[in-house]
């Protein structure tokens, strides 16, 4: 029996692409390698991590837009698999990046966040479906005037209210956030943060909340994971991973985030890492870390650290930390 | 814009004084009421509505905005790459007392790239794929300085590269951008733009497609190359953190035009714009972390219909009748920085008033009490 | 962080000349419906309503409209007003007239001009007559239907076996995609011309059309050649429609369709197909000409309809005999395929300015 008191259970996710190497030869990219962590309900866990690590990834195949390679996730104790996912995509939904690309042009809005109910058939008549959309545009702060309006009148802003609305169409107990305000205007950032909040206390919503900007994760989160080059390198509750970092990783990362105030900006001691992030497709032996860690020994070249728990489900996966 | 409401100079405090004078005296780049509009199919697009500011020899300028407030479009004003459509009806971009919008042909040429360079935001489409790295840089350096040979121009390619932070740059120059990463393509990007050892670089979001730790390489790289060289660098970008790591000043802008300029400490501290403040208030910050965020209301402004008065006013909490009517003139603080609101000239009024009824209270006071000490006076006399 | 706040003691801005001029009542706070006022919407347009907007100001694809929209009209009024046949020899009161032939413009024949003379009136023959005493205006016209048929029947097909195969191609990629693309790269490499001949003669050899009256007027070398365009030409708006539908499945809609559980044919049919439908109009208006223009080279070569019903390039071919003595019998259909191919041409380039998304700023 699956320990049911998490929502999302997510053991050993691996998510390899076939990469074209020679004529015949195909090499995998492991974009996400060996991911595990839990969501309960009506949590929420901030994934961060540099591009290319496999954040994306890890969302898009947990909604089987990609076939996992391998590992298991149970959502509600419930096995997800091919059979079941089209039942329980009316259970967890995605919000997207692109506020721009991720909204059909030739759609309406009342279109757009009435496809769910289409594809699902939840509706029983038109006015049902109608009167469902304009709840729903209303939760998310849209003006019921707008209905008919098509996708590219809107600003960024709004567009991401049309996102969520279609997210919440079907009412899922989950919802993959992918890098939600990563392309929104600072002063609307903020808008569309307070209404994730606001929707997860009313409708007690999870959410797996994807985004490089660790200070809106920090914010938005209870719990954090830290990825790289597809592992999670180390996951803690929010303030204890911001106050105390374990991995080298993490503590780069956050001296690296610019704080908006000149005086303790000018004053801060910033880790900068040296070196690029190796591609994924020749990844470094052990720790994938080692090459531009400053605590770097042979040990980590040789070995791959596993996440250990050091007190209070804080996990770091690092030797010498 | 209108013309800034000065102030007397009397009653400013020290280190206003002295800011004002040193704004004043020689810039490298100064803009004065620069206009800047889009003629499109479904209008004029007024992209930026009367920018001026001071660019300073040595020091980083920082324009912060949203997307549509004309940053961007103020920073390609000055190198004249406008597209198409755009062109400057009004103001002018002086270079050393210079109109760069009345250079010819040839003077033009000269500005661009020798004395005034730019980086763009995506490095990956500011390199042409199909020359390697070497051929690129060799290029602007043959162009714009006296090294016309390839091997020396190539000499000071693996020089600059070096500066830049590029490990083996003899091996780099043969390769072509996609074999870099992105970190690396900026690095060769501002290799390229300081060929020539510019006077002033423009940075247009230089970090923004970039990651977090390779964004901190990159500033820590401008910062001290800066100091290095000695340029004054216009840095655009939308990150109020980076503003306030690398920028000695900050122009916020809005709807095309400035809201409020003056030193970092003047903007982060002491904002005097209701859009900068509700920008500073709307940021995750550590101390705030469990608290909700307070947003600015409303959606981003629309160029083709801008309204009347202030920019802002239709997000404005604070907004009030005049903000709806007028543009809102630029106004010296009392600690020297200008700022573009109404609520500030309606502070001064009010100041003023209340100064006047204490100045009159004071009067009628200052009566009473030599009145009374004349009475003590007499009455010791009396003793 | 709202430091202005935190900081009291902040000294505030001081003397202000213009102070004593300021109307204070405006200093009031303003109402969130003044407010509201500033913040208007632009005003709504779909992306159809845009695109035609814009066509409309291209004087180019407006002229071609209007062009296309008056032959169009000749096409269908003319056989209704002018009272001859594209195949009957000219009649006066019912008796076959042989002398009418080869007539310029507006030239009566002498039994004609008899007939006039007794009071009788006699259509004029615009275009002249031709060496079988036909009205060459009919038959123009007439021509004119076929070829102008030929090349929207032509495009039709080709649009519908394109955007299938193309959208299944595209959509399902992988393995799917190279099969489905192999086999059209194999029919790109076959030489078109070929093909129509040898088809051409094989269904004239093995279909018999004669129980289909309307396609026995057409002959075996129409229905062959509209079989060859179904057979061949989709290939280039099936590789078109997989281009774009490569591009399109990339976009986040796509995903984010996929993610509320969509099955691939709503997928196909409510996002991704409204997105290339531009691109796939300003093809077919580009196709419509190189159709037309095919069949006039075939009938020109005698490969096209079969006689008597005239198609521009067959009625090209029959003045070639007589070029010297009548060059206008040339001149009138050769008029009359630039007209068209020209205005589907410039319909086409005005659709894709106005239409295309990546040419647009």
């Amino acid at each position: 029996m699956a320990d049911s008191k998490y929502l999302v259970d997510v053991k050993d996710l691996k998510e390899y692409f076939p990469i074209k190497t020679g004529f015949f030869g195909y090499e995998p990219l492991k974009a996400v390698d060996g991911v595990s962590f839990n969501i309960k309900p009506g949590e929420t866990l901030g994934l961060v991590g540099e591009s290319g690590c496999g954040k994306t990834t890890v969302g898009r195949t947990l909604l089987r837009l990609y076939k996992p390679t391998g590992g298991e996730f149970r959502f509600n104790g419930e096995l997800v698999t091919d059979e079941n996912i089209t039942d329980l995509r009316k259970q967890m939904q995605m919000v997207f990046q692109d506020p721009y690309s991720s909204l059909d042009p030739r759609m309406t809005v009342e279109d757009i966040i009435g496809e769910p109910l289409d594809v699902h058939k939840l509706c029983t008549s038109r006015a049902d479906r109608r009167e469902r959309i304009l709840h729903l545009m209303e939760l998310v702060g849209l003006n019921a005037e707008h209905a008919t309006r098509y996708a590219h009148e809107f600003s960024g802003g709004q567009r991401q209210r049309i996102g969520i609305a279609r997210a919440l169409a079907v009412n899922p107990k989950f919802i993959v956030c992918d890098e939600p305000v990563s392309a929104l205007d600072v002063s609307i950032q903020a808008q569309v943060i307070n209404m994730f909040e606001d929707l997860q206390q009313k409708l007690g919503v999870a959410y797996l909340f994807i985004a490089h900007d660790l200070l809106v994760v920090h914010h938005i989160s209870n719990r954090i994971a830290v990825m790289y080059l597809g592992r999670i390198v180390e996951i803690a509750d929010a303030n204890e991973l911001n106050e105390k970092p374990l991995h080298p990783y993490t503590l780069s990362l956050l001296s690296a985030v610019p704080i908006p105030d000149p005086k303790k900006a000018r004053a801060s001691q910033r880790i900068i890492l040296k070196g690029d992030v190796p591609s994924p497709l020749h990844m470094p032996s052990g720790c994938a870390f080692r090459t531009r860690c400053p605590y770097a020994t042979e040990h980590c070249a040789q070995e791959i650290p596993q996440l250990t728990d050091r007190g209070n489900g804080h996990m770091s996966a690092c030797f010498e930390k | 814009m209108e013309e800034s409401v000065k102030i007397e100079a009397e009653g400013i405090s020290e280190e206003a004084e002295e800011k004002v004078r040193e704004n004043e005296e020689n810039p490298v780049l100064s803009v004065r009421n620069l206009h800047t509009s889009f003629f499109t199919d479904s209008g004029e697009v007024k992209a930026v509505n009367g920018v001026s500011f001071n660019l300073k020899k040595g020091k980083i300028l920082g324009i912060v905005g949203e997307s549509g407030s004309g940053k961007s479009v103020t920073a390609y004003s000055i190198m004249q790459i406008l597209a198409d459509t755009g062109r400057v009806v009004e103001g002018e971009i002086l270079y050393n007392g210079k109109n760069v919008l009345k250079f010819n042909k040839k003077e033009m040429h000269a500005f661009r790239g020798d004395k005034c360079s730019i980086i763009f935001q995506d490095p990956m489409t500011s390199l042409n794929p199909t020359f390697t790295i070497g051929s690129q840089i060799n290029e602007a350096i043959m162009l714009h300085t006296d090294r016309k040979t390839r091997k020396a121009a190539t000499a000071r390619s693996i020089e600059l590269l070096e500066m830049v932070g590029v490990n083996e740059p003899e091996k780099r120059i043969s390769q072509y951008p996609h074999e870099l990463s992105g970190g690396m393509r900026q690095r060769v990007m501002i290799a390229m733009a300081l060929a020539c050892e510019p006077d002033i670089l423009i940075a247009d979001e230089p970090t923004t497609a970039l990651d977090v730790t390779i964004q901190a390489q990159i500033l820590e790289l401008m910062k001290s190359l800066q100091e290095k060289m000695g340029m004054a660098i216009i840095l655009v970008t939308h990150d109020l953190g980076v503003i306030a790591y690398m920028c000695d000043e900050i122009i916020v802008m809005y709807g095309g035009r400035v809201c409020e300029r003056g030193t970092a400490d003047d903007i982060f501290y002491r904002p005097c714009h209701e859009y900068t403040k509700g920008l500073l208030r709307s940021i995750p910050n550590i101390e705030n972390m469990k608290e909700r965020l307070v947003p600015i209301a409303g959606s981003p402004i629309n160029l083709l219909n801008l309204p009347k008065g202030c920019a802002f006013c239709a997000r404005c909490d604070n907004a009030m009748k005049i903000c709806l009517e007028e543009v809102p003139p630029e106004m010296e603080m009392p600690d020297g920085h200008f700022a573009s609101c109404w609520l500030n000239v309606k502070k001064a009024a009010e100041q003023e008033q209340a100064e006047k009824q204490a100045g009159a209270a004071a009067v009628k006071a200052g009566a009473d009490t030599t009145a009374a000490k004349a009475d003590e006076k007499t009455g010791e006399a009396e003793v | 962080m709202d430091t202005a706040r935190k900081n009291p003691d902040m000294p505030l801005p001081k003397k202000n000349p213009l102070s004593l001029q300021l109307d204070l009542s405006k200093f009031e706070k303003a109402t969130d419906e003044e407010k509201r006022q500033q913040d208007v919407m632009s005003e709504s347009t779909t992306f159809l309503k845009d695109g035609f907007r814009k066509l409309m100001k291209n004087p180019l694809a407006v002229g071609s409209i209007i062009v296309l929209l008056a032959i169009i009209l000749m096409m269908i009024v003319v056989p209704h007003i002018v009272p001859y046949t594209y195949s009957g020899i000219i009649k006066v009161e019912g008796v076959k007239d042989p002398g009418a032939k080869n007539l310029m413009p507006f030239e009566y024949s002498e039994m004609e001009k008899a007939y006039m003379a007794k009071g009788g009136k006699i259509f004029p023959h615009i275009m002249g007559t031709d060496e079988l005493s036909r009205d060459y205006f009919v038959r123009v016209v007439y021509g004119t239907r076929v070829s102008f048929l030929v090349g929207v029947f032509a495009s039709v097909i080709v649009v519908i076996i394109g955007v299938l195969y193309g959208s299944i191609s595209g959509y399902f990629g992988g393995r799917v995609d190279m099969i489905m693309m192999r086999i059209v790269d194999i029919i790109y490499s076959l030489p078109d011309l070929l093909v129509i001949i040898l088809l051409s003669v094989v269904f004239r050899e093995t279909l018999d059309f004669s129980k289909v009256p309307m396609l026995q007027k057409l002959g075996a070398n129409m229905i062959s050649m509209f079989l060859v365009f179904g057979l061949l030409y989709w290939v280039g708006m099936a590789r078109l429609v997989r281009g774009q539908i490569l591009t399109i499945k990339e976009n986040e809609y796509v995903l984010a369709a996929r993610a509320i559980g969509a099955k691939p044919k709503r997928i196909i049919w409510n996002h991704i197909l409204p997105n290339c439908i531009s691109v796939i109009i300003i093809s077919a208006a580009l196709e419509i000409p190189s159709a037309i223009f095919t069949e006039s080279y075939l009938s020109f070569i005698g490969l096209g309809v079969a006689l008597p019903m005239p198609s521009l390039g067959s009625l090209a071919s029959d003045a070639r005999s007589g070029l010297q003595s009548y060059p206008l019998k040339l001149v009138f259909p050769a008029v009359m395929i630039i007209l068209i191919v020209l205005s589907f041409n410039l319909l086409g380039d005005g659709l894709r300015d106005a239409f295309d998304p990546k040419l647009r700023k």
